[in-house]
């Protein structure tokens, strides 16, 4: 075993670490600050010039407002208590039987709020929330932050397909309603 | 005309007037140093610092600053020693300001060659000590008197390898008054050769480096201001333009100060470093030896983390006065030999 090197278990006696010529670290230190006022800088000056951020960046939280059955899964997940869920029920004629149906009223997620965990996405059964990474939704009055149904919808646009599975990946866990148990 | 100028500088007033003219050229000259500093240390970060301001690159940054210190609420705190807490920005840029009147730009370019010039600049130094442990008295404030006691220790250390270094050079030149320092760096009689002092004070000038450094206390020296848990020292209750005066100023004013003493004790003030290079007017040698050292100080303080109190104490008692000693013995070893 190297005795220069530091023991695992953090006991290893500082005095016997390998010592450089006193000054050497100094100017390694020096040269690598000079390298680097000399190589360019990776400011990007936002307002003037945009960068483009990774695909699958966290922005903005979409939804898509007909795949959503007022569970208020999301809401009660939502470690923040930014989304807004009102609903009613409606009764509907199906053949002889009635049955009642949730009907979305209002959904709103308060950016101002939203810390951006993304729990609300993953626990949403029926993919009615996706991550968009668009990011340019500033405001001057903070009221603005507060996203409706219709502005959540139009982020829409912005969302791309999901990720194609690694090969021999499981599929996913939910059965769609049309292969149902029946 | 030039009877009219002959008559102008031989009137006692306008020179006076010229000297206080070039002293309070020294107020910008802080500005752009500061500007300077901010890009540099931007640009080593990866980052590119104020762009905004003025246009091209930011260069109006420091300006606006010193607008908005003026425009600021000037707060004197309740428990303060009043005349004394007002007092001290006076005290400190007299420090400062006090090293640029024996910095010579040429054979007769300089406010006043004292005879015992480099021992003036060294006192003059330590005036700000006193005002920063006026400062730190004045505030009634355990922060700030901390960072004068901090201040006042660590320039008590400092002060002794700064005065061996220069106490060496002024051995290789014979004489104290910078002129003659800057002078006895001219061309040798017997080869011709222009060597300046750095080729004998290869020891001396990293040591008066440090030193100059931590007199400026500025990182890695900087533990009496020490951002993180003095908040600036001494200078915690000072607002608007006292803080920007006995602060920001000072310590640009009096960095520009100690790196021209350098330009002046190393690399030869106002002479260029090929006798080829004469008809240069020697002010321009001066302000580019000058400018080298100043960006010396800026990149150290971009590169190295600050000392511990007991870290700094010990590299100055343990490490740079014993250097400084041995430099004195090989410098005097140097006055003896044929190279000189």
């Amino acid at each position: 075993m190297n005795e220069n090197l530091p023991s695992p278990n953090g006991s290893g006696d500082p005095r016997k670490y390998k010592r450089t010529t006193f000054g050497v670290g100094l100017l390694k230190g020096l040269g690598i600050t000079f390298r680097h006022l000399i190589s360019p800088a990776v400011t990007v000056e936002y307002p003037d010039e945009t960068d483009k951020p990774p695909p699958r960046s966290r922005g903005v939280i979409a939804l898509k407002t007909e795949n959503c059955t007022v569970c208020m899964l999301c809401a009660r997940e939502c470690p923040c208590w930014c989304i807004y869920i009102d609903g009613h029920k409606e009764t509907r004629k199906e053949g002889k039987r009635s049955k009642k149906h949730n009907i979305l009223d209002r959904f709103a997620i308060d950016y101002a709020i939203c810390m951006y965990c993304g729990i609300c996405v993953e626990v949403c059964p029926f993919d009615a929330l996706f991550w968009s990474g668009e990011f340019e939704y500033a405001e001057h009055d903070i009221t603005g932050l507060t996203h409706e149904m219709e502005r959540l919808n139009q982020w829409m646009y912005s969302v791309l397909p999901p990720e194609v599975l690694d090969e021999g990946a499981e599929g996913p866990e939910v059965k769609s309603a049309s292969q149902g148990e029946g | 005309m030039a009877q009219l100028l002959q008559q102008a500088f031989s009137n006692d007033l306008f020179i006076l007037a010229l000297k206080l003219g070039f002293l309070l050229m020294l107020l910008p000259a802080t500005l752009v140093l500061g500007w300077v500093e901010l890009k540099l240390g931007a640009h080593m970060q990866h980052r590119l610092g104020p762009m905004y301001p003025g246009g091209f690159h930011g260069w109006a940054q420091t300006l606006a600053d010193g607008i908005k210190f003026v425009l600021k609420e000037n707060i004197i705190p309740l428990a303060a020693d009043k005349f004394v807490f007002a007092l001290v920005p006076f005290i400190t840029m007299l420090g400062a300001a006090l090293i640029f009147v024996v910095i010579p730009a040429g054979p007769n370019l300089v406010i006043e060659d004292l005879q015992v010039g480099a021992f003036y600049v060294l006192a003059a130094s330590s005036i700000g000590v006193i005002g920063v442990l006026m400062a730190g008295w004045s505030s009634a404030n355990k922060y700030s008197y901390m960072g004068a006691l901090r201040a006042a220790a660590q320039l008590i250390a400092y002060e002794l390898p700064l005065v061996l270094t220069v106490a060496a050079v002024a051995m290789l030149a014979g004489s104290l008054s910078l002129v003659d320092i800057v002078e006895a760096q001219g061309p040798n009689s017997a080869t011709g050769l222009w060597i300046p002092f750095l080729f004998y004070q290869f020891l001396g000038f990293p040591v008066y480096v440090a030193a100059a450094t931590a007199e400026l206390t500025r990182p890695p020296f900087d533990m009496p201001v020490a951002e993180a848990e003095l908040i600036t020292g001494a200078f915690t209750e000072y607002t608007g333009i006292r803080f920007a005066f006995s602060f920001f100023a000072v310590e640009y004013i009096s960095m520009i100060g100690l790196a021209a003493l350098g330009a002046v004790l190393f690399f030869g003030g106002y002479l260029p470093p090929i006798p080829a290079l004469d008809f240069v007017p020697g002010i321009f040698w001066l302000l580019l030896k000058t400018a080298i050292i100043l960006f010396l100080l800026i990149w150290m303080r971009w590169t190295f983390p600050r000392l511990r109190e007991d870290q700094l104490q010990k590299f100055a008692w343990k490490f740079l006065i014993p250097l400084s000693l041995v430099n004195i013995f090989v410098t005097g070893l140097i006055k003896l030999s044929p190279l000189a």
